[in-house]
C-alpha cells in the first residue's frame, strides 16, 4: 500500500500539464458521470427496455387464427382471455405457490449454514466452505435437475434409501418440482446471504454480547436489521428463477404446468406471441409488485 | 456473539446435513457415469468406462464447451466494463434517477429468464430484424450478466470508501491514473469473484439461450438438453458433467484464496 503512493506522485504531476483532458475530467463531475452511465445505460435501454417495450406491444396484437400472420392492430383480446380464463389463474397459483415454497425452503436452508460459514467457522474452514458451496453452481442446471429424476424414479436412490422404512417417492410432480428447484437455487441464496452476514462486523456482536444480549437477542436486533437486503436479494433470484421455469418442469414436473410452459408452447407449439406476449405480463407484474414491495426497505440499493 | 458449545455443534451439524444434500445428487451423477445400466437405476449394476470413453471422443461435446466457453468469455469481459462503470457512477455520484437506474441492471435477472428470452428474441427478430446467431447470444447473456459484477464492485465500492481517491487527486492524480493505481487494485478481487459468477451464469444459461441462439450453434446446455433424454447418450452427458465439476473448482478455489488475501489485510 505505500510503495505506489511514492510512485505515484511524480508522474500524474506531470499528468496535469500533459493531459488536459483528464484534468479537465477532474474538474467536471458532471461530464465525468456522463461518461460512465453512457455507456451501460445505453446497452440496457436500448436492447432491454426497448425489447421490454415490444413486448408490451405484442401483447396487444393478435394472430389470425388460419395463417398464424400477426395482426397489428390494437385489442384487448389477450389480456382479456389470460385475465379471465380459469386456467390461467389456477396456474398462475400454482406458480406462484411453488415459487414462494422453493424461496421458504431455500432461505431456511440457506440462513444456517450462512451464518456458520461467517461467523462460526475458522477461516480455513471458512475458505473452502465457499469453495464447497460454490462447486455444484458448475454442474449445469440440465444435469442436477436430471439427477433428481434419477434419484425419484422407481428403482432410484430415494425409494432405496426409504424404502425400508415405509416411505415412498414422491414422484415425479409438485413435490419433485419443489425438491429440485430449492436444490438447484439454493448456492444463489447461500451466496448473497453469507455476504450479508459477513458484512455485520463481529464487534457489534461482541458488543451486544458484552452489554448482556442472548444470542437470540443479538440476532434479533443486531444481526437481522442488517440482514434482510441480503435475505431480500437472495429470495429474489430463488422467486423469479423459479417464477419463469419451464425445463425443471418438464424433467421432473409431472404432468403440471407452470406459467414459463405456457409461454413457451405459445411461442413454439402454438406460434402465438402476442398471447405468449399476454402471459408473459403475469410473472413480469407479479415481479413488479415484489420489486416494489423490497424498494421500500432499501433492499434494491444493497442488492 | 456469545454461543454455546451446543449451538456451535447443532449449526456445525446443520451445515454438513445441508452440504451431504448439495452433494448426494452429484455423487449420484458421478456414481451414474460410471453405471452400465442407461436407466440410471440404484444401486449401480456395476462398473464400466464404456461412458468415459465415448464422451473423450464426443466431438459434439467438445465443440458445445468450446462455444460455451467463448461465448461466456465475451459476455463476462462485457459486463466487467459496463457493470464496473455503472457501479462507479452510482456510488461516487449523486442524480436524478439513481434509483431507476439500479432497478435497470437489476431487471434482465429479476425478471424470468422466459420474459427475457421471449423479449430479446422479439427485439432481434421482429424489431431489428437481425439474425440470431452467436453475437445477439452475447449480446443477450451480457445484459443480464452486468448485475453481477455490479454488485460485486458495488459491495466493494461501498466498503472501501472514497478517502483514497479523493487523496490521489489531491495529490494530483488525473481521473485515469487515480482508477488504474488506487481504484483498480481496491476492485480486483471483487471484479475477479463478479466476473467468476457471470461466467458461471452465462456458461449454464438454457432458457434465454434458446430464445437467441442461432440455428448452427450448439453451446453446451443445449447439447446436454438435446442428449438428455436419448438413453444411450445421458450417462455420456453425466461424464461431462463430473468433468465440468472437477476442472470448476481450480478457477473458483483460485478466486477464493485471492480474494481471502485482500481480506486478511483489511
Amino acid at each position: 500500500m505505500t510503495s505506489p503512493s511514492t510512485t505515484v506522485a511524480t508522474p500524474a504531476r506531470a499528468g496535469v500539464a500533459t493531459r488536459p483532458f483528464s484534468s479537465f475530467l477532474s474538474r467536471h463531475p458532471r461530464l465525468r458521470l456522463t461518461f460512465l452511465l453512457s455507456a451501460p445505460l445505453l446497452w440496457l435501454v436500448l436492447i432491454y427496455v426497448v425489447a421490454l417495450a415490444a413486448l408490451l406491444v405484442t401483447a396487444l396484437w393478435t394472430t389470425d387464427a388460419f395463417t398464424g400472420e400477426i395482426q397489428r392492430t390494437w385489442s384487448l383480446d389477450n389480456i382479456r382471455t389470460v385475465l379471465t380464463e380459469s386456467l390461467y389463474r389456477t396456474v398462475t397459483l400454482r406458480t406462484l405457490g411453488v415459487a414462494a415454497a422453493v424461496t421458504v425452503i431455500d432461505l431456511l436452508l440457506a440462513l444456517p449454514i450462512a451464518f456458520f460459514m461467517s461467523k462460526v467457522a475458522s477461516p480455513r474452514a471458512r475458505r473452502m466452505l465457499v469453495v464447497a458451496v460454490l462447486t455444484p453452481l458448475w454442474a449445469s442446471y440440465l444435469v442436477k435437475a436430471f439427477a433428481w429424476r434419477s434419484l425419484l424414479s422407481t428403482g432410484g436412490l430415494v425409494e432405496w434409501v426409504a424404502e425400508p422404512f415405509g416411505i415412498q417417492t414422491p414422484g415425479y410432480g409438485l413435490v419433485a418440482l419443489v425438491i429440485t428447484m430449492s436444490y438447484i437455487w439454493l448456492p444463489y441464496v447461500i451466496l448473497p446471504i453469507y455476504a450479508g452476514f459477513e458484512r455485520v462486523p463481529d464487534s457489534l456482536l461482541e458488543a451486544s454480547g458484552d452489554l448482556g444480549g442472548s444470542a437470540g437477542q443479538t440476532i434479533r436486533h443486531v444481526v437481522m436489521p442488517m440482514l434482510v437486503p441480503a435475505i431480500i436479494a437472495g429470495s429474489i433470484f430463488s422467486f423469479s428463477l423459479t417464477l419463469g421455469d419451464y425445463i425443471a418442469v418438464n424433467i421432473v414436473g409431472g404432468t403440471n404446468q407452470m406459467l414459463g410452459n405456457l409461454v413457451y408452447t405459445n411461442v413454439g407449439a402454438a406460434n402465438n406471441l402476442p398471447l405468449a406476449a399476454a402471459i408473459a405480463l403475469i410473472p413480469i407484474t407479479i415481479m413488479i409488485v415484489f420489486l416494489a414491495a423490497v424498494k421500500r426497505t432499501g433492499a434494491l440499493e444493497n442488492l | 456473539m456469545i454461543l454455546s458449545r451446543r449451538v456451535r455443534w447443532l449449526l456445525a451439524g446443520t451445515t454438513v446435513l445441508i452440504l451431504a444434500f448439495m452433494y448426494l445428487p452429484l455423487l449420484v451423477v458421478v456414481a451414474n457415469s460410471f453405471n452400465p445400466n442407461q436407466a440410471m437405476t440404484w444401486p449401480p449394476d456395476g462398473f464400466t468406462l464404456e461412458w468415459w470413453q465415448r464422451a473423450a471422443q464426443s466431438e459434439g461435446a467438445r465443440d458445445a464447451v468450446l462455444t460455451s466457453v467463448r461465448v461466456a468469455l465475451i459476455a463476462t469481459g462485457v459486463a466487467l466494463v459496463l457493470g464496473t462503470l455503472l457501479s462507479l457512477a452510482l456510488q461516487r455520484f449523486e442524480f436524478f434517477g439513481k434509483s431507476s437506474v439500479n432497478l435497470l441492471v437489476i431487471l434482465p435477472i429479476a425478471l424470468p429468464g422466459i420474459v427475457t428470452g421471449i423479449a430479446l428474441n422479439n427485439a432481434f427478430t421482429g424489431i431489428l430484424d437481425v439474425q440470431l446467431s452467436i453475437f445477439t447470444l452475447v449480446v443477450a447473456h451480457a445484459t443480464f450478466c452486468i448485475v453481477t459484477v455490479f454488485n460485486n464492485v458495488q459491495a466493494r465500492l461501498r466498503r472501501t470508501g472514497s478517502s483514497l481517491e479523493e487523496a490521489s487527486a489531491d495529490l494530483g492524480a488525473g481521473v485515469w491514473t487515480t482508477f488504474r493505481l488506487v481504484t483498480f487494485p481496491q476492485l480486483r478481487s471483487a471484479l475477479l469473484a463478479g466476473g467468476l459468477l457471470a461466467f458461471a451464469l452465462s456458461f449454464d444459461e438454457i432458457i434465454v439461450t434458446t430464445f437467441t441462439v442461432g440455428a448452427g450453434t450448439t453451446t453446451l446446455p443445449i447439447w446436454i438438453l438435446s442428449n438428455l433424454f436419448r438413453p444411450n447418450q445421458a450417462p455420456v452427458v453425466n461424464v461431462v458433467a463430473v468433468v465440468l465439476i472437477i476442472v470448476s473448482i481450480v478457477p473458483i478455489w483460485l478466486a477464493q484464496r485471492l480474494s481471502g488475501d485482500t481480506d486478511g489485510r483489511r
